[in-house]
């Protein structure tokens, strides 16, 4: 469907690639660590490797969890766009097939959270 | 001398002054006068049907509303010259009070525009002058709420520029983004969405909270305010139902029109009380009900009723009430933690809850609150406590829809994120739930515009590269002192001294000291 509007109606989306400066948007999910209150949205440069993203942005990011430093984010399930994913850590971004605002969901099986509670 | 007697009964009067201020056009065609009444796709076949039930002239509204207003603010005088303030429960409660004035209040002035605006657009009179004194009614609530509140930012942080910051603080675009949709949307959606949906199924949410709250925890403005409010409020509430009874009864095409709306209205409604859901579960130091009692009454009791009555017009009660009903077990939780670990960048103060209030919430939440919450907040507590106050150092995922964070999980499974993605028109779009989803797909031309905050401060539109700044400079938050912690706060310290139980400090450190 489409906007119901009194006359013609034409909008630009407010989010494209071109206006974030030569970087791009990233979302990542850990599941089973709801601590952190959403997935993480993230500014990248699309020639970032993906072993650098997740040394340099992911580490961080999830720093404050108990579970942290046991998880080997390299040696986890991933999904890109929610479809099953191997990435090359030694590939960039783009060429890992992750273009602006793309979702990662990384799983780290036997990480179950704060206390077990996938907090 | 006799003269006969001139006054006019009530009907009498309800007509000559507002169903008769109308005239049939002879120069112009009636659509090239109301030039959006048509294209929603509304029929309405006869407007003398339209049946305002208070019958209020605008006469009456002036005298009966100046009464009010003369009560109202002797009692703000009063509050104010007799330290009000520090009768209240405690200062954690002062930050229902930030929430609401950047969140709520500039709600009621965006209500005012949106029924000022309508009450041209409709070409039965008896509906413009219903849409003109709820345009007034909003207008006035917006002043004497921020009149009420006005005596806390004497002694209070954060109270100071809550205008300035419903437009750009990023959850309160929540708020804000809800009100814009409606606005933009033609008359018979604004009236769906704010008369109906807002004012008659979801208002009770709001206001009961608030102003019990305040109730609860000695804030004497605020709950005056409140009783003033609340014969307007009874007003709207009785004005949403006959607008939605009407539109359904003038013609069998508006049906499915009106459920679409009723649809997404709910949906929208429903995800910003997560806010209040918060605030009454957390941020009232003395609890009214919980959150989750306050749904079951509120919504499933009184809006099943409501549906139910409505079913002979073909209305069904709105899609995804399953997940809103059963979400009441989670939604306060979810929010409380969002607002914990982001407090750098709210305008008020966040903490963890007390053992007592912990004990609360494990009793009110049985099959919740143990299981998925309390050993976040256990965690939570233990590091703040041993000096590593837990707050996140990224930015979160928003929902491109109601913008909140994606922060909801999914009903038959709490421990998994809700995410719905979509690709439209090559770009990618993300949301916290279908009732999103399918708003975003009916209308994407209209959601593809979303400010999104945080994609605003990627791209460099917010006054600064990294989030001290943003909160700084262009939220006018003054961080640490009108934000973060509660605890070992300017406020906290301030309310010790209040009460005694620190040395009272010097004048020159009081309010802003950091």
């Amino acid at each position: 469907m489409s906007v119901n509007a009194i006359s013609e109606y034409h909008a630009e989306p407010k989010d494209r690639v071109e206006n974030f400066n030569g970087m791009q948007l990233l979302y990542v999910y850990w599941p089973k660590h709801l601590m952190f209150c959403a997935p993480f949205a993230l500014l990248v440069a699309p020639d970032m490797t993906f072993g650098a993203f997740v040394d340099e942005l992911l580490k961080p990011a999830v720093a404050g969890h108990p579970d942290s430093g046991k998880a080997d984010f390299l040696n986890a399930q991933w999904l890109l766009n929610d479809e099953a994913f191997t990435p090359d850590p030694a590939a960039s971004l783009i060429d890992n097939g992750i273009d602006h605002k793309s979702m990662l969901t990384v799983t780290t099986s036997g990480l179950e959270g704060i206390q077990g509670s996938a907090s | 001398m006799a003269i006969k007697n001139k006054k006019l009964n009530l009907k009498d009067k309800y007509q000559y002054l507002t169903r008769d201020m109308a005239w049939e056009p002879t120069y112009q065609k009636k659509e090239d006068i109301y030039p959006d009444e048509q294209f929603e796709g509304i029929k309405i076949t006869d407007w003398s049907q339209w049946e305002d039930p208070f019958r209020l002239t605008m006469d009456a509204y002036w005298k009966y509303q100046a009464e009010k207003e003369k009560k109202l603010y002797a009692i703000f005088d009063a509050f104010a010259q007799n330290n009000g303030h520090q009768n209240i429960t405690d200062a954690r409660y002062v930050n229902a009070l930030k929430l609401f004035l950047s969140g709520v209040s500039p709600l009621e002035y965006a209500a005012f525009q949106g029924y000022a605006r309508v009450g041209r657009q409709f070409s039965g009179a008896g509906a413009r002058v219903a849409c003109q004194m709820q345009a007034i009614d909003e207008l006035r609530h917006s002043q004497t709420q921020q009149h009420a509140m006005s005596h806390y930012n004497k002694h209070f942080n954060g109270l100071h520029d809550a205008a300035h910051q419903h437009d750009r603080i990023w959850f309160l675009s929540v708020p804000k983004s809800f009100f814009d949709d409606a606005r933009s949307a033609g008359p018979f959606e604004f009236l769906t969405a704010i008369s109906f949906s807002f004012e008659y199924v979801l208002t009770n949410l709001l206001f009961v909270p608030f102003m019990s709250g305040a109730a609860y925890n000695g804030d004497m403005a605020t709950v005056t305010f409140g009783f003033s409010a609340q014969s307007d409020e009874a007003r709207h509430m009785t004005l949403g139902l006959e607008v939605i009874k009407f539109i359904l009864e003038q013609h069998e095409d508006n049906v499915p029109i009106i459920q679409r709306w009723i649809d997404k209205w709910f949906w929208r409604g429903f995800r910003l009380l997560s806010l209040v859901g918060m605030m009454m579960d957390y941020m009232l130091p003395n609890k009214v009900m919980s959150w989750a009692e306050a749904w079951e009454v509120y919504y499933e009791q009184n809006g099943g009723a409501l549906f139910k009555d409505l079913e002979r017009y073909g209305i069904r009660p709105p899609k995804y009430q399953d997940i809103a009903n059963d979400a009441k077990n989670h939604v306060s939780h979810q929010a409380w933690s969002t607002f914990y670990q982001y407090s750098q960048a709210t305008n008020f103060h966040t903490w963890m809850p007390e053992e007592e209030e912990m004990a609360w919430l494990s009793e009110k939440y049985p099959e919740t609150f143990d299981k998925y919450y309390r050993a976040r907040f256990e965690h939570w507590d233990k590091e703040h406590k041993e000096g590593r106050r837990f707050y996140n150092n990224t930015l979160p995922q928003l929902c491109q829809v109601c913008q909140i964070p994606v922060i909801f999980t999914e009903k038959d499974d709490p421990t998994v994120f809700s995410h719905r993605q979509i690709k439209h028109e090559g770009e990618r779009y993300h949301f916290c739930s279908d009732g999103c989803c399918d708003i975003f797909k009916n209308e994407p031309e209209k959601y593809i515009q979303a400010w999104l905050p945080v994609h605003q401060i990627y791209q460099g539109n917010c006054g600064g590269a990294d989030v001290a700044t943003v909160v700084e400079k262009y939220y006018h938050i003054n961080p640490g002192v009108d934000n973060m912690e509660y605890h070992g706060s300017p406020d906290h310290q301030r309310w010790l001294d209040i009460k005694g139980l620190k040395p009272l400090k010097s004048q020159s450190e009081k309010k802003t000291a950091a």
